[in-house]
């Protein structure tokens, strides 16, 4: 009953300062995954040209009610909208950052990057199929490391988030049963396991149970000196973590035939992709409401794709390569524009 | 002397007017004061009216959507958007009858050993002890339960249970593995410890309330203290107890954060309480910022309502109780 209440007032607290912010500094609300590389872009960004943002970081769900409601300026979401939504709504999308998700597991001497899984082997373990550390699948993809006789914690997201959304998409993807049974969205009907809120929770969660596993974003891996596992991916080769595969899954995607951006980065081939690949996502108004506040958050993230590259790298995530960036661009004009029909926002 | 008097009524009448003027100024200073507080008091009433009425009508679309099937369903499925609330509900209960279950005997003996049998000088010492636990934000209940207690538990606690009771039937499902630490009998624990204080002050207060006549009276004809205690005390603080407990009840059911960290948020009903499992409050917390889709938020919004009237209810009936002790007393 408290919480309502709570929440009820938080929603209160941050559409008063959402709204309240509208006159001086670009406002934004939704996924928290991106929130440290917007925030650290918006600090260099006020540097540079004295112009603020304010990005409320109250997940992916908030941030489409929030742009559907045109209370801020732009919305964010890991999980992109299909197009036909896009069209219902009257909202452009494109991707602004990408990052990895990876498989953390905390197992009595196993090493980060020791292990390995494949996408059937997780869905199985996530179904509740593969119980124990010792099961034969996992044997057979880890021959040089002994697995323990215990049973395997499986942790997941429980509240909704960009990352579940990600992730239960690869599973579908690899897995006819994981289809069937569960399905993908940013939160689904877990059939095993313990909840934890957020990616820290996850992170702590899987870093205080023995013989546990969980999935989180990659910085957070990183950030916390997680046991990351490697994986096998799409063409059947073993690839760790890190920026070159990410990068590699991204390249291969092909963003200029999908509408809208639509477009979600998991099961991409290529010999050096990593499996779970995520990009997040900017909402705007095709028709603006506010033609300035509109050109002022396009020039942010302009100035973002071309100075915002190396900040991010340094936060583990990954810019968009250039060729998506010159798509984006296009976009931009042809799709963003005032209420005379004005694109609101020329990219140089 | 006429004219004495004449001046004397003159000045009884400015006398008077002083007067009626102070009367007048006391009126309606009485009046803003009267208005002021019967208006806050109202305010009260309304809040609660509008909380109701807010919460049934958000509660609204998932309730006729899924009926009485909300109450017994245990899907939680926000892809295919089924949803019901029994896991919930019994997560809810079965944490706050466990945490009754272990925080009453030790509440009670903390109260009994400070009222009864406590040295002066340790009473102050623990009585402050106890109280400080109430301090405590539940946030950190919850930190110190998943980072300290839960671990212990699956290290030594649970295993050691599961390996006792794995050849009592019953028993064995009861307590049946793998021992993730994190789980329903964890939520269980940390809920006790909260609600120990509540307990061990309300039963602390009670006790006092035995007259002293009644326990020199049995001392005098020779009963041991546990015979008084057992016999004068307990009798007649038996209402009162029922009462504090239910209000640690209250307390139990609603606790959000600290459960939220160590139950394992996971929307099923399993029969041993080692496993995972959720409560309404924890549920509403942790899903309520990324719920789409109107069914979603509207069946959490009625897990919400369903937490108001069972947590309504238990006070109600602490209330009664509480008021069936007071009656007690003035007899």
């Amino acid at each position: 009953m408290s919480n309502f209440l709570r929440s009820a007032l938080a929603a209160a607290a941050a559409f008063g300062v959402a709204t309240s912010a509208l006159a001086a500094d670009i406002s934004g609300a939704g996924a928290t995954f991106p929130y440290p590389v917007y925030s650290k872009w918006a600090d260099t960004y006020k540097k540079e040209t004295g112009n603020g943002l304010n990005y409320q970081s109250i997940g992916s769900g908030g941030g489409i009610k929030q742009i559907e409601a045109r209370t801020v300026t732009f919305g964010a979401s890991d999980a992109p909208l299909k197009a036909a939504d896009l069209d219902k709504k009257g909202l452009a999308q494109w991707p602004m950052v990408m990052g990895g998700i990876v498989p953390v597991v905390n197992v009595q001497g196993v090493k980060a990057g020791q292990l390995a899984v494949d996408g059937p082997t997780l869905a199985k373990i996530y179904l509740g199929e593969i119980t124990k550390w010792n099961d034969p699948a996992l044997a057979k993809l880890n021959p040089a490391v002994k697995l323990p006789d215990a049973a395997i914690a499986v942790v997941h997201r429980s509240d909704g988030s960009g990352t579940t959304f990600n992730f239960t998409n690869y599973l579908v993807k690899v897995s006819p049963d994981w289809a069937s049974k569960v399905g993908s969205a940013v939160s689904v009907e877990w059939p095993v396991g313990l909840g934890a809120k957020g990616n820290e929770g996850v992170s702590n969660t899987v870093g205080v149970t023995a013989n546990s596993i969980g999935y989180v974003e990659y910085a957070y891996a990183i950030e916390n000196k997680m046991t990351y596992t490697d994986m096998v991916n799409h063409d059947g080769k073993r690839v760790k973590p890190e920026t070159a595969t990410f990068q590699s899954a991204a390249a291969n995607a092909d963003w200029s035939h999908a509408p809208g951006f639509y477009q979600i980065l998991t099961d991409q081939p290529g010999a050096k992709s990593w499996p779970i690949t995520a990009a997040t996502f900017i909402l705007m108004p095709k028709k603006v409401p506010d033609a300035a506040a509109a050109a002022e958050a396009l020039k942010f993230f302009d100035w973002a794709f071309t100075k915002g590259g190396k900040q991010a790298e340094a936060l583990d995530y990954i810019p968009m390569p250039a060729n998506v960036v010159s798509l984006i661009r296009k976009t931009w004009a042809n799709d963003i524009k005032d209420t005379n029909g004005k694109p609101v926002y020329q990219a140089k | 002397m006429s004219e004495a008097t004449l001046s004397s009524v003159a000045g009884s009448a400015v006398v008077n007017a002083g007067r009626q003027k102070a009367l007048r100024r006391f009126e309606i200073g009485d009046r803003i004061f009267r208005v002021a507080t019967r208006s806050s008091a109202i305010a009260v009433l309304v809040l609660l009216g509008g909380v109701i009425v807010s919460l049934v009508q958000g509660a609204s679309p998932a309730l006729s959507k899924f009926g009485f099937g909300f109450l017994i369903s245990d899907a939680w499925n926000p892809v295919t958007e089924k949803f019901g609330a029994a896991p919930a509900i019994y997560g809810t209960l079965v944490t706050s009858f466990i945490a009754l279950l272990i925080a009453a005997p030790v509440g009670f003996g903390i109260a009994v050993f400070l009222t009864e049998l406590c040295p002066y000088k340790l009473r102050r010492p623990i009585g402050i002890a106890v109280e400080l636990l109430a301090g405590i934000p539940s946030i950190i209940y919850g930190i110190w339960g998943m980072f300290v207690l839960a671990p212990f538990l699956q290290a030594h606690v649970q295993p050691a249970l599961i390996a006792t009771f794995a050849d009592v039937p019953g028993l064995n499902r009861l307590f049946a593995g793998p021992p993730y630490g994190i789980g329903v009998l964890t939520a269980s624990f940390i809920l006790a410890i909260m609600i120990l204080p509540l307990i061990s002050s309300i039963s602390r207060d009670v006790f006092d309330t035995v007259p002293h006549v009644l326990k020199e009276a049995a001392f005098g004809i020779g009963c041991t203290r546990w015979e008084v205690i057992r016999s004068i005390v307990a009798p007649y603080a038996g209402v009162g107890l029922v009462g504090g407990v239910m209000l640690a009840l209250g307390r139990a059911l609603g606790e959000t954060m600290a459960v939220t960290f160590v139950i394992g948020n996971a929307h099923k009903i399993h029969a041993s309480i080692l496993g995972p499992g959720t409560t309404i409050s924890a549920t509403i917390a942790n899903e309520f910022t990324e719920a789409d889709g109107a069914i979603y938020t509207s069946s959490l919004i009625a897990l919400g309502l369903l937490l108001f009237l069972i947590t309504f209810i238990v006070l109600a009936i602490s209330r009664l109780m509480l008021m069936r002790l007071e009656g007690k007393g003035a007899r």
